[in-house]
């Protein structure tokens, strides 16, 4: 990406585009290089032939909205910044344009403050180079989050969230004092949220009622974290020794996910776990199913039509399927790279089986 | 010019806003009856109706036959029941500021 930032702007209105070239080329620190196009086609083969750095859109524009525009943009360039700037004050757009993933929503500015506190958005996004980490602090992982909170002995919750699943670790004066899951708490949670590799995260007022759960100091905390971590790398690394002519099935008993899909099914009282990669041909750990073929055609085929149908009404990630029959309760979502298929007894209720399906996905992203 | 063409500045957008409602289907995918606005494309219809019909199918012939589906995205939420061979779908947008029930969300 070059030094000196790239932004393209994309409205139908030639008189906004000129004024708004001059401004954010001319009044903003960074001084940055912009563009301007008046159609989604246009931005689209624009960004693929140049580099750029933010994106700056309006979402009502004829043939080709921006809702489409922003789903493209996101797909193709993942570290390209999104910001909507639009005359159409309507909150189901927002959390459209925000589940397409996009940093800021704007309403076209009508006052200099508003103006002024948009050129500084805009300039807060464009002077930082993107990087991986967690969102909402850039260029801090995780672990040096924890340490600021701890080294300047605040009160605090951190809440992180790594797709659906929010895990929150409580702080009081500059101590890691307990963390939280869906379903399990303490330092098994503190080191699971930590195996994260990315996600967002706030901070929230601390919860001084919070019963002290972790006696580690967050130094120690954080080096059995990474010890664990890196064991778990390492176990990753080795190839799981399986005698040969072994059936399918007895592979996946071996494999150390199969183990953890026993371990999950035990508690949880699931009938079944399938679990695939991101490839049609990637191996398929499962349990409790005799035949995982047909339930693997099941997941693949209705999470590709509707992640389609997704891309098509413009309705941002598709979070999870709950499917109810006589005979099973199935949920079906993605979770990081592999996607979930798991089977419930009919006797679950809607609630037993949600918070059992989450804490789940919640091992599985751990 | 640029006072006509602020007149007479296209006025059509692919725009579209999700509705709340609900529409039936048949075993062929034709929609039968529905109650979300002409504002909403057909298409869209006949897409959702495919996909859920697919889906119960495709479900039945993994031994896991379903009567109900639920498909939560991050801006909305799909409810689909089996009607014989056809199905009756639900459209629920979600919003930022409310809760999946329909409740205001709490900030802290």
């Amino acid at each position: 990406m070059p030094a000196q930032p790239r932004i393209l702007l994309l409205d139908d209105d030639q008189d906004f585009l000129d004024l708004y070239r001059e401004m954010l080329s001319q009044h903003l620190p960074s001084a940055p290089e912009v563009r301007s196009v008046n159609s989604g086609s246009r931005a689209l083969a624009l960004l693929d032939s140049e580099p750029f750095n933010l994106l700056v859109v309006e979402l009502n524009l004829p043939k080709m909205d921006g809702l489409q525009v922003l789903t493209l943009a996101r797909r193709k360039h993942p570290h390209l910044r999104l910001v909507v700037l639009t005359a159409i004050r309507d909150e189901q757009f927002r959390t459209r344009a925000y589940a397409l993933g996009v940093d800021q929503y704007w309403i076209k500015p009508e006052t200099d403050q508003e103006m002024g506190l948009f050129m500084e958005s805009i300039e807060a996004l464009v002077s930082r180079e993107s990087q991986a980490g967690f969102r909402g602090v850039q260029s801090k992982s995780l672990v040096d989050i924890i340490q600021l909170e701890c080294l300047s002995q605040s009160s605090c919750t951190l809440k992180i969230t790594n797709g659906q699943t929010e895990g929150k670790i409580y702080i009081q004066s500059g101590e890691v004092v307990d963390a939280e899951l869906p379903g399990t708490e303490g330092e098994s949670s503190f080191q699971r949220i930590l195996s994260w590799k990315n996600g967002s995260f706030e901070t929230l007022p601390p919860d001084p009622s919070r019963v002290r759960t972790i006696f580690t100091s967050y130094q120690g905390l954080l080096l059995n974290t990474a010890q664990a971590i890196d064991e778990a790398a390492s176990q990753e690394e080795q190839p799981a020794s399986v005698a040969p002519g072994a059936a399918p099935n007895a592979v996946n008993q071996t494999s150390r996910i199969a183990g953890l899909l026993a371990e999950v099914s035990q508690s949880d009282g699931i009938e079944f776990i399938l679990a695939l990669g991101p490839k049609t041909s990637q191996t398929q750990d499962f349990w409790g199913l005799d035949n995982p073929k047909p339930v693997t055609e099941f997941t693949r085929e209705t999470l590709e039509n509707f992640r389609a149908l997704g891309d098509r009404l413009q309705v941002g990630e598709l979070q999870q399927i709950i499917g109810t029959g006589p005979q099973h309760k199935v949920g079906v979502a993605p979770c990081g790279q592999s996607e979930l298929c798991v089977g419930f007894p009919p006797a679950v209720t809607r609630e037993e089986m949600r918070d059992s399906f989450k804490h789940l996905l919640t091992k599985w992203a751990s | 010019m640029g006072l006509l063409s602020r007149f007479f500045k296209p006025a059509e957008t692919a725009l579209v806003h999700l509705p709340s409602g609900s529409f039936t289907l048949d075993r062929d995918g034709e929609v039968m009856t529905c109650t979300l606005p002409q504002s909403f494309p057909e298409e869209h219809l006949k897409a959702i109706g495919q996909h859920v019909l697919t889906s119960f199918r495709s479900a039945k012939r993994a031994q896991l036959p379903l009567t109900e589906l639920s498909i939560q995205y991050s801006a909305l939420k799909l409810l689909a029941r089996e009607l014989g061979s056809g199905a009756i779908i639900f459209l629920m947008p979600q919003s930022l500021n409310k809760e999946p029930n329909g409740k205001l969300k709490k900030h802290p």
